[in-house]
């Protein structure tokens, strides 16, 4: 019996960076293997410029890599631009949303690319918003709102397309302490009741701890250090370990 | 007692306050035409007329069909010429943003026809073109359409790289993307292009009036020079200039609806 296909591959990926019509001076990611199965949370843990930005636009198409495969559900997300509408969604480090379109607005921009009628887009960037706590804040524009507000804006648009795969490029870093401990949970709690399959970019080892059920260490360029699975009897004690080897590949 | 004293007090301030805005637009104005209607004290009319004269007149042509006539076929021929400019300039600007090869190709071409005077495109529009209205929509295109093209390039160049990845990421057609990330992000810069060419087109086609029409605010003008007629020309001036003060007032109140959504500050610049 084989054990079924990882959602997201990347097979011996390599991601090579350099100044046009010249030769590339810069390898961001070095013959990668990784593999993330459906309903897996992945936090992906590693220093600024280990690569863990260019892995995530790989999987995301919005790169492509120099050599090897990525694959999502089996399809070249790069090349296959389109089919992958509605199928991924980003949560990006800033909330990125359109200055000129109201929160509701905000969350219905991924329904619009999927033609969705107007009165169910609104229906259900309502509900997002509402489930995220924003209700009352549907018709305000995004400078009217705080940062923590902002955020669970753009969560509700990645939510709102009910996309399989969510990648979410250190989400809360830019939040407070409690407003990013809350989100985070929330942002757990939405991820497993809807099933649905995330990367997720993360410093923080505790919020790598926190969110993952399973931990990859890069280090530098994009290399596997650590891969960790994480469950529900993982004991504080095996927690804490992971946390020292955490810590002793990121300082060295 | 002291809450309504207050309320009054605050009333007269704010009066106050209206009142000394009014006098600061009003009051360079009111100068200018005061020391105008003094010099036609001392000066014959065909140096400086009456401002009664003048208003007169104005209303004269906004009375008459056939002289008002002329005036909305100049405001015609800067929309026609301005809208020409941007569709092709808006055109170019799309293809300079996308390929490096049509940028390095354009801009110099553009840039060499932002050197060349609106007078010379005059002359080449009537060696080149037969009819009138072909002639000033070349000049009225050829004279904007760098600034256009320029403009709008400057403000696809400008776009949020962080924003338009976020509308990418959803995976948007072209049409979509458009319509949800690249419009709104360059329409104040649009509409900027807008006020600054049509002051522009508002001089240029004056002067191509004045050397190849047989009709409009230029072509008039050249009439009341022939005859010196100081005031026919103020007020066949004029004319032009409400048509600007106009369309400037419609573009500022597009932009005011448009950009309701951007924060005011308290302290700004």
């Amino acid at each position: 019996m084989t054990a079924a296909a990882p959602l997201i591959s990347l097979t011996q990926v390599s991601k090579l960076f350099g100044k046009p019509g010249a030769a590339p001076d810069y390898v961001a990611v070095d013959r990668l293997d990784l593999g993330v199965d459906q309903g897996q949370m992945l936090a992906l843990l590693g220093k600024t410029g280990c690569g863990k930005s260019t892995i995530f636009n790989m999987i995301a198409g919005l790169t492509e890599p120099t050599s090897g495969a990525v694959t999502v559900d089996g399809r070249n997300p790069f090349l296959e631009f389109d089919w992958f509408r509605g199928k991924i969604a980003i949560v990006f480090q800033n909330d990125r949303l359109l200055p000129w379109r109201t929160a509701v607005g905000n969350v219905e921009l991924g329904l619009e690319m999927l033609d969705i009628a107007a009165e169910q887009r609104l229906m259900t960037a309502t509900r997002w918003l509402h489930t995220l706590g924003l209700r009352g804040h549907e018709h305000d524009y995004p400078h009217a709102l705080s940062g923590g507000m902002r955020q669970r804006v753009s969560i509700a648009r990645a939510f709102a397309t009910d996309a399989n795969i969510l990648l979410c490029d250190e989400p809360f870093s830019a939040l407070d302490e409690m407003t990013g401990r809350t989100l985070r949970a929330e942002f757990v709690r939405l991820v497993k009741e809807n099933g649905k399959t995330a990367v997720f970019i993360t410093h923080s080892i505790n919020e790598a701890l926190e969110i993952g059920d399973r931990i990859v260490v890069l280090k530098r360029p994009a290399n596997i250090a650590i891969d960790q699975p994480l469950t529900a009897a993982t004991t504080d004690a095996e927690k804490e370990a992971i946390r020292h080897q955490v810590q002793s590949v990121l300082v060295a | 007692m002291t809450v309504s004293s207050d309320g009054q007090s605050d009333a007269a301030g704010w009066s106050a306050a209206v009142g000394r805005r009014a006098l600061s637009y009003v009051l360079p104005f009111a100068v200018v035409a005061g020391c105008w209607q003094i010099a036609s004290l001392f000066f014959p009319p065909f140096l400086f007329p009456s401002l009664i004269d003048v208003f007169k007149r104005c209303f004269g042509i906004l009375l008459s069909w056939s002289q008002f006539s002329d005036v909305l076929a100049t405001v015609g021929r800067i929309l026609a010429g301005l809208a020409g400019a941007f569709i092709v300039g808006a055109g170019f600007a799309v293809m300079m943003a996308r390929s490096r090869a049509a940028n390095e190709f354009l801009s110099p071409i553009l840039t060499l026809f932002q050197g060349i005077p609106a007078l010379s495109w005059v002359v080449f529009a009537i060696i080149w073109f037969h009819g009138i209205e072909p002639r000033i929509f070349f000049i009225m295109v050829m004279t904007t359409l760098p600034a256009f093209t320029f403009q709008v390039l400057s403000a696809l160049q400008g776009m949020s790289r962080d924003l338009t990845e976020m509308v990418m990421s959803f995976r948007p057609t072209r049409a979509k993307l458009f319509r949800t990330m690249i419009i709104p992000a360059i329409l104040p810069d649009i509409l900027t292009a807008w006020k600054v060419n049509l002051g522009n087109a508002s001089r240029v086609v004056v002067v191509a009036e004045l050397v190849g029409a047989t009709g409009g605010v230029g072509y008039e003008l050249l009439q009341q020079q022939q005859v010196f007629d100081m005031a026919g020309a103020l007020a066949w001036t004029l004319q032009l200039v409400f048509f600007v003060l106009i369309a400037q007032a419609v573009l500022t109140f597009i932009e005011n609806v448009a950009f309701r959504y951007r924060a005011v500050s308290e302290r700004t610049l």
